[in-house]
């Protein structure tokens, strides 16, 4: 009997991956049909999309290069989704990490590197909180749709970095549409030589470390999860909702405007337009497939910076548009919806069980689980 | 340089100008008015419409008819209508997700369908777009004759459309019907009415016209189809019927205030004030901004946004 628990919690967790794992496979199978439709060759496709993220060593570490950004972003999405905030704004948001550090990591000079970066990740987390939390502050406030609010400040970010490139910020020789590159303290540095695998995927790896215990082991975490829950029995319970969706958002968008950070200090150097592919908005596939867990967005993010990486590698091989990627991302978003119902049944069967064995609250929990799921 | 900008023929321009940049998203923001106030939240508009707008180019492009473009745009807008329908009504799913998951779904399938037919050919495709028709009498008179009555048959439609939406929603058993529904699923279940029927139909009619309204687009506006053509009208819309009160009249007039907005940058980028075009194209953004912040929290349907389950 003492090992029970122990097994309970394995399967607890194998039962996790079954939802998520149907939710990807169904995005292949139906994008093979949508490649397949559109005339190419789906068995071809789909190995020059594995061949690209995964064929080879300098492959790999651009699949990790490029999940960074997604880690990062889906974090965000993730906390802000905890309190029932929907971010669609890290776009936005990773954009203003971005530019906070473009400028500053040209302005400040003469700083050693573990100095410089810090302040610098630490400039991008402001810049992205704020910018996260004016549309938090607005649903608080006058309940503004926080999906209406967050999508126009992600075009009126887009505008700001298309006019700040050709003016304050332009590179000396006013040549470019680009901001000047950041000096060598601020660049992030390389972990395997040869390749660009640099050390914003260890801080992205912390912060869902750190984002896993700020939600779960902290009062703020639990009341930012009770206002998620339901904001009328959070309010009777005595926690401000008002102020933890605010926080929600600030620190989603915290987290957003760090990885603008970490991509511009790690791979860029510099900012200029269409520096995000749309990482902010893939960020919510990544959330919603990882169910909001901290610690599975580092596993989503890894699969949507292989699809990414893929893709590429996928239209030079196989001449298949990368915007595929695209269409699976917004699959797997339906998938991982339709299948929810079926977890949900499962859940409660799970629950019903042996209620006995279980304890008298495994009813109730396993309900709570059900219900927590998008 | 600013003196030609408010002649009495600029001015005329201008608001011609504003009633086509109004058409787009009126024509989403009254199909997204009955799915709103059926209870079923209009999210996926942005979606609709880049479905519509690409779907119409290319149906016009290949048939050589504006017409069956059009069509190809309602189908178009519908089908995504259905999926949405069926996530946000029958399973039961966030509509925040469902909707923010269409638009990603048409937004990646427009651009891959886009590159997939067009990538080959070098030049730009287009299509020869919706002209002007000047209806007889009317167009003659001074001033409005050339704001209102000079205008393309779509502008016409969106404008019509905002009266018999009113009259539907106000005057007819259909319109007391919807209206239940989102007001109170559990009660119009009660009395007999089919819950799950209404939102889907209301559903299909968002599709429908937020479809039409992306086909205005590339069919009246852009005469070809460019990747996230839409620019986010669709959220404007979704932000427009708020603003408006969930009323068709309301929706009209913000419709007119965000076109004017857009019809005035225009003309500004295009008279050359001395100011970064990108302020100037970030203004009907702004302008959402602050409608969302004054409309607050308004009279929106109380079962909005909420899925029903039959017990």
């Amino acid at each position: 009997m003492k090992a029970r628990p122990h097994l309970d919690s394995v399967l607890a967790a194998a039962r996790q991956l079954i939802i998520p794992s149907l939710a990807v496979l169904s995005a292949f199978v139906a994008g093979a049909v949508v490649v397949a439709a559109a005339g190419f060759n789906p068995v071809q496709t789909f190995a020059a999309l594995l061949d690209g993220a995964f064929g080879s060593g300098i492959n790999f570490t651009e699949t990790l290069v490029k999940s960074t950004p997604y880690l990062f972003t889906g974090l965000g999405v993730a906390i802000a989704f905890r309190s029932r905030s929907f971010n669609i704004g890290a776009e936005g948001q990773f954009y203003m990490g971005a530019l906070a550090v473009s400028w500053l990591g040209v302005a400040i000079t003469g700083l050693p590197s573990f100095i410089l970066i810090p302040l610098l990740l630490a400039a991008a987390f402001v810049a992205g909180g704020a910018y996260g939390a004016i549309p938090g502050y607005l649903k608080a406030k006058v309940g503004a749709s926080e999906i209406v609010t967050t999508v126009m400040m992600n075009s009126i970010a887009v505008q700001i970095v298309s006019w700040i490139i050709k003016g304050p910020l332009q590179e000396p020789r006013h040549f470019y549409p680009e901001t000047a590159e950041i000096v060598n303290a601020a660049k992030l540095p390389v972990l395997v030589p040869g390749t660009r695998l640099h050390l914003g995927l260890v801080i992205g790896l912390a912060m869902a470390v750190a984002a896993y215990i700020l939600i779960f082991k902290t009062v703020l975490g639990f009341q930012i999860r009770a206002v998620g829950s339901g904001a009328l029995a959070a309010e009777y319970a005595g926690i401000n909702v008002r102020r933890n969706v605010v926080l929600a958002m600030a620190i989603s968008g915290g987290l957003a405007g760090m990885g603008g950070a970490v991509e511009l200090l790690g791979v860029t150097w510099k900012l200029y337009s269409n520096f995000s592919p749309g990482y902010g908005y893939s960020a919510i596939a990544v959330a919603l497939l990882a169910k909001r867990n901290p610690l599975a967005v580092i596993l989503t993010s890894l699969l949507f910076g292989a699809l990414a990486t893929g893709a590429n590698n996928m239209q030079r091989a196989a001449e298949v548009p990368a915007m595929l990627a695209s269409v699976m991302q917004a699959l797997v978003i339906f998938f991982v919806l339709g299948y929810a119902v079926y977890e949900d049944r499962f859940a409660r069967y799970w629950a019903e069980r042996k209620p006995r064995d279980r304890g008298p609250h495994a009813a109730a929990a396993g309900k709570e689980a059900a219900g927590s799921n998008a | 340089m600013l003196e030609p900008l408010f002649s009495l023929t600029s001015i005329i321009a201008l608001l011609s100008s504003t009633m086509r940049t109004t058409a787009p998203v009126l024509l989403a923001a009254i199909g997204g008015l009955f799915s709103d106030r059926s209870g079923v939240l209009s999210i996926g508009l942005e979606g609709f419409m880049l479905a519509g707008a690409f779907a119409g180019f290319v149906g016009a492009f290949y048939s050589g008819n504006l017409w069956i473009g059009i069509a190809a745009a309602l189908i178009a807008g519908m089908l995504l209508a259905f999926v949405y329908a069926y996530f946000s009504v029958s399973v039961g799913s966030s509509q925040a997700v469902a909707g923010t998951g269409l638009v990603m779904l048409a937004a990646g399938a427009t651009g891959f369908l886009n590159r997939v037919l067009f990538r080959s050919s070098g030049n730009f495709v287009r299509v020869t777009p919706f002209q002007p028709v000047a209806i007889p009498g009317l167009s003659r008179l001074p001033i409005i004759g050339q704001v209102l009555f000079t205008q393309n048959v779509l502008v016409y439609l969106a404008f019509a459309l905002v009266p018999l939406t009113w009259f539907i929603l106000y005057r007819t058993a259909l319109g007391l019907q919807i209206r239940s529904v989102g007001e109170h699923a559990k009660a119009a279940d009660t009395v007999g009415l089919n819950v799950t029927l209404t939102r889907y139909a209301c559903v299909l009619v968002s599709g429908a016209l937020g479809g039409l309204g992306g086909a205005y687009l590339s069919l009246a506006h852009a005469n070809t189809f460019i990747e996230m053509m839409t620019a986010e009208r669709g959220y404007m819309a979704f932000a427009i019927i708020i603003f408006g009160k969930y009323n068709p009249w309301g929706a009209m007039g913000a419709s007119l205030l965000f076109g004017l907005a857009d019809a005035l940058q225009l003309k500004l980028q295009v008279a050359g004030v001395p100011v970064p075009y990108e302020f100037l194209l970030m203004f009907p953004y702004v302008l959402t901004l602050a409608a969302m912040v004054m409309a607050g929290k308004t009279t929106a349907p109380a079962a909005l946004g909420s899925a029903y389950k039959k017990n």
